[in-house]
């Protein structure tokens, strides 16, 4: 057998077996988006009431400042909460988001303000260690499946550099927003001070006259690190459908590229193979021909 | 008589949604009862509670309710608390093992307050599942 023969036919064996590693994980991130998309449907009621909440505390409590809700009169520094994936395999996931907090960085520094990262997810993590930037929270470990009780531990950290003195004076997150299977686009948003979004549209005009248990200092002292957490809950669930979704995307074209592969491999051989055969029969009859020869001039 | 429409949330699901007539839960303040055409009220929930769902013509909804809030206005009352499990989801003896623990560490250190917490959960989850604590 020819060299070049036996070249390809290594190679096609080699992409044949990346491409199933990539069908796998084409599959198995489907799966995964389907189960992602079920747990951000399933924390929809909850957002729903606690943005409901908060917004009827806030329209009567106009007169209460919590230190939650006040811009800071000289904000000096600004954290940043960025939610990367643990793992790689999925295509620009990361690199968008880490250029997008990359572009907020520039922006918040632009107004005076010191950057502080707070990273989710081990490739966010690596990426700011390579830089030996200095980074303020850490977790990974939960990024294709994050629990509330993560959100929690986020949202608990976060909070508490917000509340002491020389700590942070803005909170921004930097995530993926899962809008459909095919389009995920990256979020930047301000979480504190706080800005309360209406998910839906205020149909049921202003809420009634609350009367609260046991005040509405109480209330909101409570209330506002909830809806932080379920802010937090929300872009971590959205990140990991996300993270499924472009994982499945970069798979998909992976293994689309290898079939295509060993597709002009496997023509590229059949030639090689074709032209090696043509060879030898004309070895052959040459062969014969002169052996042919050579007796009739005997003769 | 209106009713109440109720809906029990936390963050990782819902779990149920239905009419009442009458829901008791308890806040910080105390035990409050909530029936139809009951004043607007938002009022925060103590960690390791009990929640009660009156339905007629069937058993009591029972509920351990770890921490949240209870806000009631026109008829409609929600839930949301940070952690929740209906009595009848409650693992009986794991909650009995958990207690136990628990207040086997509160003997061993009077200051310790997760201890407590702890206890406080799992004596509302057996509560919630219908064990006398």
């Amino acid at each position: 057998m020819g060299a070049q023969l036996r070249l390809l036919r290594r190679r096609i064996r080699s992409v044949k077996s990346t491409a199933k590693i990539t069908r796998a994980q084409e599959l198995i991130a489907s799966s995964r988006i389907v189960k992602a998309q079920q747990r951000m449907q399933a924390a929809v009621p909850y957002e729903r009431e606690i943005t409901h909440a908060v917004s009827a505390v806030l329209t009567h409590t106009a007169g209460v400042d919590h230190p939650l809700t006040v811009a800071k009169e000289r904000p000096a520094s600004a954290g940043v909460l960025i939610v990367t994936s643990d793992r790689g395999f999925a295509g620009g996931y990361n690199a968008n988001i880490l250029r997008e907090a990359e572009a907020l960085k520039g922006h918040l520094t632009g107004r005076g303000l010191t950057v502080k990262p707070y990273v989710v997810g081990r490739k966010g993590l690596t990426w700011h260690r390579f830089r030996s930037r200095e980074m303020f929270g850490e977790w990974d470990g939960f990024s294709d499946k994050p629990s509330y009780a993560d959100a929690k531990e986020i949202a608990d950290a976060l909070i508490e550099s917000f509340k002491v003195e020389d700590g942070i004076d803005e909170i921004h997150v930097v995530y993926t927003g899962f809008v459909s299977m095919l389009t995920q686009n990256v979020i930047v948003k301000r979480i504190l001070p706080l800005e309360v979004e209406e998910t839906e549209t205020p149909s049921e005009g202003i809420p009634p006259y609350y009367e609260f248990e046991p005040t509405a200092g109480d209330v909101l002292d409570t209330l506002l690190p909830r809806y932080i957490e379920s802010r937090i809950y929300n872009a971590l669930l959205q990140s990991a459908a996300s993270e499924h979704a472009a994982r499945r995307r970069a798979m998909k074209s992976a293994t689309d590229n290898a079939n295509e592969l060993i597709r002009v491999f496997t023509q590229q051989m059949n030639q090689a193979r074709q032209a090696e055969i043509t060879q030898e029969i004309s070895e052959i009859v040459g062969g014969a021909n002169a052996l042919a020869d050579a007796a009739a001039g005997k003769e | 008589m209106a009713k109440l429409r109720v809906g029990v949330v936390s963050p990782e699901r819902e779990l149920w949604t239905g009419e009442a007539d009458m829901v008791i839960a308890k806040t910080v303040d105390g035990e409050i009862g909530i029936m139809p055409e009951h004043a607007p009220v938002l009022g925060v929930l103590v960690e390791g509670g009990v929640l009660r769902v009156k339905r007629d013509g069937g058993a009591d909804l029972v509920a351990a309710v770890h921490g949240g809030f209870i806000s009631v206005a026109n008829n409609d009352v929600s839930i949301l608390a940070e952690k929740a499990e209906l009595g009848s989801e409650v693992d009986v003896a794991r909650a009995k093992d958990a207690l136990q623990r628990a207040q086997a560490s509160i003997e061993a250190d009077q200051e310790d307050a997760d201890a407590r917490h702890k206890a406080r959960r799992a004596a509302a989850r057996l509560r919630a599942a219908g064990e006398e604590v």
